[in-house]
């Protein structure tokens, strides 16, 4: 090769870039701890130049702002399981490499089904209420995520982009409900539901609010996790991520594993409509979503579907945003700060990926590379 | 009937800010990337202009109008183009996902701003303090004499500058994608990057340059947005993201032709102003006409997908990193 470039005449470039598939497990976890160090010490940095203080001690207040008070791990462990039930629902429509970004509507959808069981069916044996929220909030995100789905399924209509529209569709009829629902009149807010008789809220367990919460959310990691590893559908659908002719020579009916899949992926993320307005806020909002449609997706994709992997990053996530509200308030700046280090943080984990999937090839190492081989021969 | 010119007026103000933001993510996704990170891009074109020009008019007791509009022009482009810099380096360079890398940058982009934005009303005294009257007034100096010119001159020249510049970008970008050789070059790295390479056109430099300078063309929404929709002013209040992600949904709409992007954005101004002007709605039947762009955009989307013509499908390898070892 070193020849073939001497005689057309062209300098060989300095750097080349070789695919690799011999990054192990170590190496490219380490390769990830790296990334995420490297990106804390520049965000370090950045909060230093702002606010003068220690990076070491903004980091231990960042450690205080998410686990400090049992109050304050509460809500962490609350926020992560939200945010990994959304990762979990979405981890199967990815592995299909199907791009279900309209996660935040199917949340929506299920966060004012949910509404709609505390406002209009209150009165209803407890058991029975729990069991029509959680029906309809599944079904509500389930047809959400259908619709792209079918016609995905049938006519190729770009996924990305359909289900990107049924979040703002969502949206309005979720801001149409708050200003039915509204009060106090005039408030453009639907306050607490049911304040007084807590119908509807999911209940302490051992005296914890948010236990019930993390624990549905537990098991629903380790569920996803079989069904995704140890079943057929799993399967089926890892092979239609791959490559969509081999599942269709495999005899997979394609079409009826991504409406399948989108039908659990868009269940699921209801689900988390349900968390969030039964087990969390207890009103419903266009904010309830909050962004986090998105954020789980890269929490999905960065966990390579692994749901065990999600849970680390969906706290490491939920982690720095607690930590930078608490050093937001701390020094009078805006919570805003928060989106930007999870920005930093995140462009190198997706750029350290790189590292682990090509390697890069010096020029004069591979001429002594030949060379070597050369005397050998 | 001077009704339905304020809403037309309404919509053109409106549309401007996404035939902007759509215009450039055209630009990108003809090179095959899909970037989602257009509303981070158009925060950070509309803070950085802004900052700009705060610092500006706060050094100077009596700011010159063309330097306001210069810095802020610059300012917007400048930032916008990083930040597509940034997204081509990690999706092209680095072959990271293309959607997650995009998502990413919209989080970035809108923490960014709205953390600038948020300091700067503080540093100027308050919520919706901050204030760059002088540059907004130039960005809505419209033809003098306007006011004489009845019902037509209203609805052709009541506007600020950008509003044609707008215009004349989505025009300048049609002809350079499909008339000239350069944008020929361009499609065929976003339909077959492969073929492309084999036929020696450099498929790196063409997707770096088409990401970046799109993404400084959808920075330049950004500007609009904060210049002229909001007569210079900040709030917190994620219209921009709103806005950005109706951008995609435009391009979608415009079947990735940016003159279509013209009638295309002022429709959708007209969509989304109507309940403005429909006499007898509750607030809440409001918010539902508030969809109709974006359901309109659905309907387009899947006409175009069952009726597969090929000049209105999206580039074929749009949302996917090119290797050239795995041609």
């Amino acid at each position: 090769m070193a020849k073939n470039n001497e005689l057309s005449g062209k300098r060989e470039p300095l750097v080349r870039i070789v695919r690799r598939t011999d990054a192990g497990r170590i190496q490219s976890w380490g390769i990830r701890i790296a990334a995420v160090l490297v990106a804390l010490v520049i965000c370090a940095v950045l909060i230093y130049a702002l606010v003068k203080m220690n990076p070491l001690e903004v980091y231990k207040a960042m450690f205080f702002g998410a686990f400090g008070t049992t109050r304050k791990l509460w809500i962490t462990l609350r926020d992560t399981a939200m945010l990994l039930c959304i990762g979990i629902g979405l981890a199967p429509a990815f592995r299909m490499k199907f791009w279900n970004i309209g996660a935040e509507g199917q949340i929506l959808v299920g966060g004012v089904a949910t509404a709609v069981c505390m406002i209009y069916l209150k009165g209803l044996p407890e058991i029975l209420l729990f069991a029509c929220m959680l029906f309809l909030s599944s079904l509500a995100g389930a047809v959400w995520g259908l619709i792209p789905a079918w016609f995905k399924a049938h006519f190729g209509t770009n996924e990305t982009l359909f289900t990107l529209m049924m979040n703002y569709v969502a949206i309005s009829i979720t801001s149409f409900c708050v200003s039915k629902w509204e009060n106090p009149y005039g408030s453009n807010s639907v306050g607490i539901i049911n304040p007084g008789t807590k119908e509807g809220w999911l209940p302490d367990l051992f005296g914890q609010q948010y236990l019930i919460n993390v624990l549905m959310v537990a098991a629903l990691v380790v569920l996803m996790y079989i069904y995704m590893e140890r079943t057929k559908h799993g399967y089926e659908l890892a092979v239609v991520g791959d490559s969509e002719n081999t599942a269709r020579y495999a005899g997979i009916d394609v079409k009826k594993v991504i409406i399948r899949t989108m039908l659990l992926s868009g269940a699921l993320c209801g689900f988390s409509g349900f968390l969030a307005v039964s087990g969390a806020s207890h009103t419903i909002s266009t904010g309830t979503a909050g962004g986090r449609g998105f954020t789980a997706i890269i929490v999905a994709w960065l966990a390579k579907f692994n749901t065990f992997t999600m849970a680390l990053i969906a706290l490491l996530l939920v982690f720095l945003d607690k930590g930078a509200v608490e050093i937001a308030s701390k020094f009078n700046l805006n919570d805003y700060a928060s989106q930007i280090i999870t920005g930093i943080l995140l462009f190198f984990i997706l750029g350290s990926e790189f590292f682990i999937n090509y390697r890069l090839v010096f020029a004069h190492k591979e001429k002594h590379a030949v060379q070597a081989e050369g005397k050998e021969a | 009937m001077t009704g339905i010119i304020t809403l037309i007026q309404a919509a053109i103000v409106f549309g401007t800010v996404i035939m902007l933001g759509a215009t450039g993510e055209i630009l990108a996704e003809k090179s095959g990337s899909l970037n989602l990170g257009v509303p981070g891009i158009m925060y950070i074109g509309g803070i950085s202009g802004l900052v700009g020009v705060f610092f500006y008019e706060r050094g100077n007791a009596d700011p010159n109008g063309f330097a306001c509009l210069v810095i802020a022009m610059s300012c917007a482009i400048a930032a916008s183009f990083l930040a597509g810099l940034l997204y081509s380096f990690l999706t092209i360079t680095l072959r990271a996902n293309q959607n997650v890398t995009g998502l990413t940058l919209t989080i970035f982009g809108s923490g960014i701003a709205n953390f600038i934005g948020g300091s700067l009303n503080k540093l100027a005294g308050g919520v919706g303090q901050i204030s760059v009257a002088a540059t907004s007034k130039v960005f809505k100096t419209s033809l003098p004499g306007v006011s004489d010119m009845g019902a037509i001159g209203k609805l052709l020249f009541s506007y600020g500058f950008m509003v044609y510049l707008a215009v004349i970008l989505a025009i300048v970008v049609q002809w350079y994608i499909f008339k000239s050789r350069s944008g020929l070059a361009l499609r065929a790295v976003g339909e077959n990057p492969g073929t492309a390479d084999a036929a020696g056109i450099n498929v790196t430099k063409y997707k770096y340059l088409a990401t970046s300078i799109g993404a400084a063309i959808s920075g330049l929404g950004g500007l609009y947005y904060v210049m002229d929709y909001t007569k210079g002013t900040w709030a917190n209040d994620g219209t921009i993201e709103a806005l950005g992600w109706l951008a995609l949904a435009l391009v979608i709409f415009a079947t990735w032709k940016p003159a279509n992007t013209i009638w295309g954005s002022y429709l959708f101004g007209i969509l989304y102003w109507m309940y403005f002007y429909i006499g007898g709605l509750t607030r809440s039947s409001q918010e539902l006409f508030k969809m109709l762009p974006y359901i309109v955009t659905i309907l387009v989307l899947i006409f175009v997908s069952t009726k597969r013509r090929r000049e209105s499908q999206p580039p074929a390898a749009l949302g996917l990193s090119y290797f050239r070892e795995e041609r």
